[in-house]
Order: structure tokens, then C-alpha cells, then sequence
């Protein structure tokens, strides 16, 4: 069973990954980040579900990370309405301030 | 009795700190420089002398000393000099001829501002000979022969804004560099094979003369001879190197009179009777020597017969006297070559310096556009007469009693070569005739004649001193008198005389000079008759037998071409690959430079990348 979950994951932490580094829009690419962290909360249910050691650890801790992207969402949604106010844009083209 | 031989090392040291001097002077100290460089010579010759005179003893015994320089405990290379009476007669020729030309230079190089340079490379030039011959052994002695190869090259290009004079100057050092090559294996054959690698002479002597010649078989010593030969072909002007000796008249005019009489020439002949023990045990060399010096002797004198410049026909003569000595050396007189190598010495610098001082007046050296200057410079004319007449070999002048004597040999040991000499011997006194008359008698041919005066007394003693000794020096060793020989060899006075070698030497001199009289003096035969009547004989002589054309098209043109070859190859594939990698480094930076945008994704995509070049990093070493 752990292989498939496992692959699963994987899939959904690449779909993830891609829509992070390849989005123009930043809405699109903080809901790729949450497919990503999703993607690990997978893993971590699996590996305490039929890992080599079952424990229930790796649910709380799936629990935990759920907790935190909330907040994370939520940080990160305002950020970008603070910057859509500020600049008129959502295109993550738009901004390179590093490069400054 | 011999505290002066026991400080001979210091004679080479007086041209050196000369030489120190006047660099570290620099170009200002005008007078300064002319007199130091004529002090540190005059030591020298003085001490030279003192040596020489010393040597006289006949109970003085040959003296070395030196000191150890590379310890490599298997071997130990010392570093020293020896006093023999051959080297002590060499001593005073360079010293006297080095000294007399530097008090000339004096004169003729008065207005050159960068004089106190020259009379530096001069006393650098007399210092490596100085060094050549006192050394002790073979190493020391390709030391200084290298030096000598140097100096001649500052020398010939003194003058180095002329392109001529560059060029004489490159030809001079890679053709005798040619030579060196030899010598270099020789040696390197010598060390070899000697007992106990000794390169010191007086080992070289022990092991190749009689009684001993099983240490090193035939053939190794034919071939070591023949290899020491080709550095004597380089720097004696031998054919086929000779090409670079009338190329170096561009020279100022009293270095070629150091050049051809005491130093650079000299350093092959000298080399072949220091070494003369191996030519000696093998006689394949001693043929091969000797022929290539009676063909040098003549091709020469042939050539000087129909050259134009003043000073070519001296340096073709030269050649042709260094024939004579070579061929000597080959027939086993090393008396006779040596004994030529020093009156040759007088009269060669004599109508050097003479030929200097008709220059210095006219300011040609066509003699073509010279003539009848007999009436206006009096002493350069009486001088050069004396030289010409010696060069000539006419009694009583030195230049007689040394031709005579290797004559006589010759016709004892070979007499196809003493025919040989006989007919060099002819021409010698033809084309001098000719310059004589060409230059010295009839009318001026000059454009400004009102300006041609005798030269300055600083210019003319040392003429006056050159024509006494090549008067006197033949005096030495004559017919009659074995003295040079059995000073030389420690034999016994040895008398080669041959009332038929010198009827036939006195004949041929006197029928060329009458020969070059009638052509140009009196002007019974026509010039041009010869050379009308065989004008490709004359073209031929002209372009002097067109041995420089040769050496472009069979030498110069493929090694040009393998050059171009090289270059291209260093160019586009070295070259390629160096610029190709320089253009990798900066396309990558362009590339890393565009990458640095400021935007999150690119960075982010960017450690994707690197993460993945590590894991498939980790993953492929295990498959590896």
C-alpha cells in the first residue's frame, strides 16, 4: 500500500512544484504551495499509517501542518492584497525588487 | 720564475672590469670610456706578455689551476685555466690585436654616440676570448666559445638601425650556431667516452695521443673529431658555413679587423690545434680536415677575385687564409696553422684597419668609385702595401714564411693539395694586386675629392705597429729556423724545408702580382677580357657562386615554410582551444548574469535544478 500513497504524493508535490515556479499569477502559485504541503501531510499519514514503525506521531504532526498552512494561507493572502493595492498587479512578473 | 704564469687567470679580468666599467658608466663618460677600454686591453697585452715571456724559459712546464665548480660526487666539473706555450702565443695575439684596435677605434668610431657601448662589447669580446683560451677543459672552453658567439653578434649589429646590419648579425649567429650544435655533441660524445668523463686538455692529450688509443675505438674518434670539426666549420668561416663572414663586413669596420684577425676566427683554429690529439689519432678527420680546408682556400680566393666591396674581398681572403691554416691542421702541421694563425693575425687586422681608414676618408666601400688615393694618404697606403705583399707571400714579409711553410708540408704529405694551395696561393696575390691598384693608383673616381685626407695619428700608429709586426713576425719560424715548432710542440726544431715549395710559392706570388699589374696598372690586358670572354664565370665568381641563393631556396624557404606551418598550427589550434575556453567563461557569465532577474521563480527553478544535479549525483555514484 505505501508505494502508491508514496507515488501519490510525489505526483502532487510535482504538480505543486510546477505551478510554484511556473504561475504568472500569485494566487495560483500560494495554492500550489498548499498542494505541495499537502502533498507532505500525504507522506506523513502514510509512513504512520504502514511505515516500518506505526505511530499515531505522524498524524499530529500531519495535524500541525495543517494548523500552520492555515496561517501561512492566511499571511500570505494578505501579503498579496497588500500588494495588489500597492501595485495594481497580481503578476509575479511584475515584481523583481531583488534584483535591486 | 713563474709567478706570472700562476696569475695568467687575471689577464681576462681587465677587458671584464672594463667592460663592467663601461656599462655601469653609461654613454656619457665619452673620453672616460675610450680610456678605460684601451687600460683594460694594454693590461692585458702587458700581461700577456709577461707570460709569453716567461714561456720562453725552455725549461717551463705547462701550469694549471683552478678550483672545483659542481660537485656531483660521481663527477666534478672544475672550473680553471692552463699556461701552455700555444695558449700563451694566443694570449699575446688577442691582447696585442684587441689593444691596437681599440686605440684605432679611438679615431674611427670618434663621432658614434654610443661609442663607450662599443668599447664595451669590444672588451667583453676580448674577455670571452681571453676566457677561451686559458680554459682548462672542453666545457669551460664552449663556455666562453658560446660568449664569443655573442659578442660577435652585438658587434656585427652595432650599427642596428641599417636592416643590413640586422640581418648580417642574425645570419652570423645562426650560422655558427649551426657549428656550435656540433661542438656541443662533441663534447657531450667526448664526456662520454672519456675514462672518467675528464674533459680537461691535458686528460684529452694523455688519452688520444700514442700508446693509448685503445681507451676509445676508431670510430668514436672519428666522430668526435668530426663533431669538434663542425664548430671549427662555423667559426673559422669554413665552406659550407663561410656565408656569414663577408655578411658580417656590416660591422663597424675595426671589428671585423678583431673579428677576422684575433677573436672570433681564430676560436676554430685554435680549437682545432687545442683538440689536435684527437684530429691526429683518427686519419679519416685529418682527410677530411684537410681537404675541406684546401677547397675552402681556394673557392674563397676564386670569389674575392670579382667582388667590389673593399671590405667582402678582405673577408673572402680571410676565408681563403683560414683554408690554409685548416688545411695545415689536416695535413698535421699544427706549427704550420698556428704559425699562419699568427702572422695572419698582423696583416689581416693591418689592411682591416687600413681598409678602415680609407673608408673613414671616402666614405664608399665600392672600390670602383675610389682610386688614386696613394698620393693622398700616404701611410694608409705604405701600410696596406706592407699588408698586401704579406697576405701575397712575398719575402720577406711574414706572410711568406707561414704560407711557405705549410707548402712545404703539403707537398712532403699530399701533393694535390699543394697544388691546390698553390693556385689559392695565385689568386691571393691577384685580387690583392687589384685592390692595390684599383684603389691606391690611377685617377680618382671619387665625387668629393677635396676631402679625402690621410686619417689622425691615433688611427695611423696603430698601422704603423701592425705593418712592423707583419714584417717582423714571420721571423719566427722560417726555412732555415725551426723555433715556433719545437717552442710549440716541446719537439725537437723541426726544419721543413723545401727549396721547391718556396721557388713555387715566391713564383706564383710574384706571377699574380705582375698579372694584377698588367690588368690594372699598367692596363696592357683589358679588365673586362676574362669576363667578357666567359661572362658566366665572372656571374658566377660576382654572386659568389651563388651560395646564399642556394641556402635560401634549400634552407631558409622550408624552415620559413615550417615556421608558417608552426605558427598556424600554435594560432588556430592552441590558440583556438585557449580562446575557446575563454569564450565558454564568458558566455556561461552572460548566461548567469541573465539568470540574476530578481524574480523568486527563476531563483526557485534555479535550486530545483541544483537539487537535482546533487541527487542525480548521489543516485548515479551508486551505479557507478
Amino acid at each position: 500500500m505505501l508505494p502508491s500513497y508514496l507515488t501519490m504524493a510525489a505526483i502532487l508535490f510535482c504538480i505543486g512544484l510546477y505551478g510554484a515556479l511556473v504561475k504568472r499569477n500569485a494566487v495560483i502559485v500560494l495554492l500550489s504551495i498548499e498542494l505541495m504541503l499537502n502533498a507532505v501531510n500525504l507522506n506523513l499519514v502514510a509512513f504512520s499509517k504502514y511505515g516500518v514503525v506505526p505511530s499515531l506521531t505522524g498524524q499530529v504532526f500531519a495535524l500541525f501542518t495543517i494548523t500552520v498552512a492555515a496561517a501561512e494561507a492566511a499571511v500570505g493572502v494578505a501579503v498579496l492584497i497588500a500588494l495588489f493595492r500597492a501595485r495594481g498587479t497580481v503578476n509575479l512578473d511584475e515584481f523583481d525588487e531583488m534584483r535591486r | 720564475m713563474d709567478q706570472f704564469t700562476q696569475t695568467a687567470w687575471l689577464i681576462p679580468l681587465f677587458p671584464f672590469a672594463a667592460f663592467l666599467l663601461l656599462t655601469a658608466l653609461g654613454r656619457s663618460y665619452r673620453r672616460a670610456g675610450v680610456l678605460i677600454g684601451s687600460i683594460g686591453s694594454l693590461a692585458a697585452l702587458v700581461m700577456s706578455l709577461l707570460v709569453f715571456f716567461e714561456r720562453l724559459d725552455p725549461d717551463a712546464v705547462d701550469y694549471s689551476d683552478g678550483f672545483k665548480w659542481i660537485d656531483l660526487g660521481v663527477y666534478v666539473l672544475r672550473i680553471g685555466f692552463e699556461v701552455t706555450n700555444l695558449n700563451a702565443l694566443m694570449l699575446v695575439i688577442v691582447t696585442a690585436v684587441s689593444f691596437l684596435v681599440n686605440v684605432y677605434s679611438a679615431g674611427y668610431m670618434k663621432k658614434d654616440e654610443r661609442i663607450t657601448v662599443f668599447y664595451g662589447y669590444v672588451a667583453l669580446f676580448t674577455f670571452a676570448m681571453l676566457g677561451l683560451v686559458l680554459s682548462d677543459n672542453m666545457l669551460v672552453f664552449y663556455i666562453f666559445w658560446e660568449l664569443v658567439g655573442v659578442c660577435s653578434f652585438l658587434l656585427v649589429g652595432f650599427w642596428y638601425a641599417k636592416p643590413a646590419a640586422r640581418a648580417a648579425a642574425k645570419k652570423a649567429f645562426i650560422v655558427t650556431r649551426i657549428g656550435d650544435a656540433g661542438l656541443l655533441l662533441g663534447v657531450i660524445v667526448l664526456f662520454w667516452y672519456m675514462p672518467g668523463h675528464a674533459l680537461d686538455f691535458s686528460s684529452i692529450h694523455n688519452v688520444f695521443s700514442e700508446g693509448q688509443t685503445g681507451a676509445i675505438t676508431m670510430s668514436i674518434t672519428t666522430s668526435i673529431a668530426l663533431l669538434l670539426f663542425m664548430g671549427v666549420i662555423g667559426k673559422s668561416g669554413q665552406f659550407p658555413l663561410h656565408v656569414w663572414l663577408p655578411d658580417a663586413m656590416e660591422g663597424p669596420t675595426p671589428i671585423s679587423a678583431l673579428i677576422h684577425a684575433a677573436t672570433m676566427v681564430a676560436a676554430g683554429v685554435f680549437l682545432l690545434a687545442r683538440t689536435f690529439d684527437i684530429f691526429e689519432a683518427s686519419a679519416a678527420a685529418m682527410h677530411t680536415v684537410a681537404y675541406l680546408g684546401g677547397f675552402t682556400a681556394i673557392f674563397a680566393a676564386t670569389v674575392a677575385l670579382a667582388q667590389n666591396d673593399i671590405k667582402r674581398i678582405l673577408a673572402y681572403s680571410t676565408i681563403s687564409q683560414l683554408g690554409y691554416m685548416v688545411m695545415a691542421m689536416g695535413l698535421g702541421s699544427m706549427t704550420g696553422g698556428i704559425f699562419h694563425l699568427f702572422t695572419h693575425a698582423f696583416f689581416k687586422a693591418l689592411l682591416f684597419l687600413a681598409a678602415g681608414s680609407i673608408i673613414h676618408a671616402v666614405h664608399t666601400q665600392n672600390i670602383q668609385e675610389m682610386g688614386g688615393l696613394g698620393s693622398k694618404m700616404r701611410i694608409t697606403t705604405w701600410t696596406f702595401a706592407i699588408g698586401a705583399l704579406s697576405l701575397s707571400g712575398i719575402p720577406p714579409f711574414s706572410g711568406f714564411w707561414s704560407k711557405d711553410l705549410i707548402l712545404a708540408f703539403a707537398l712532403d704529405e699530399n701533393p694535390f693539395l699543394f697544388v691546390i694551395g698553390l693556385v689559392a696561393a695565385f689568386c691571393t696575390a691577384l685580387y690583392m694586386s687589384r685592390l692595390f691598384f684599383i684603389v691606391f693608383m690611377g685617377k680618382s673616381r671619387l665625387q668629393q675629392q677635396a676631402q679625402v685626407r690621410e686619417s689622425s695619428k691615433v688611427m695611423t700608429i696603430p698601422l704603423i705597429v701592425l705593418a712592423v709586426l707583419s714584417v717582423g713576425a714571420g721571423f719566427v719560424e722560417t726555412p732555415w729556423n725551426g723555433w715556433l715548432g719545437g717552442w710549440l710542440t716541446g719537439g725537437g726544431e723541426e726544419v721543413h724545408a723545401s727549396a721547391a715549395a718556396i721557388v713555387a710559392s715566391i713564383a706564383v706570388g710574384v706571377l699574380g702580382i705582375y698579372v694584377g699589374w698588367l690588368m690594372f696598372g699598367k692596363g696592357s690586358i683589358e679588365r673586362g677580357a676574362a669576363a667578357a670572354r666567359m661572362p658566366w664565370l665572372a656571374n658566377l665568381l660576382e654572386r659568389q657562386y651563388y651560395m646564399n641563393e642556394f641556402y635560401n631556396l634549400m634552407i631558409v624557404k622550408p624552415v620559413r615554410g615550417l615556421g608558417k606551418g608552426l605558427y598556424a598550427f600554435d594560432e588556430y589550434v592552441i590558440g583556438g582551444a585557449v580562446r575557446l575556453i575563454g569564450f565558454t567563461s564568458v558566455a556561461g557569465g552572460r548566461v548567469l548574469t541573465r539568470m540574476n532577474n530578481g524574480q523568486a521563480q527563476v531563483y526557485g527553478l534555479t535550486a530545483v535544478i541544483g537539487l537535482l544535479v546533487i541527487i542525480a549525483a548521489i543516485v548515479g555514484r551508486r551505479f557507478w
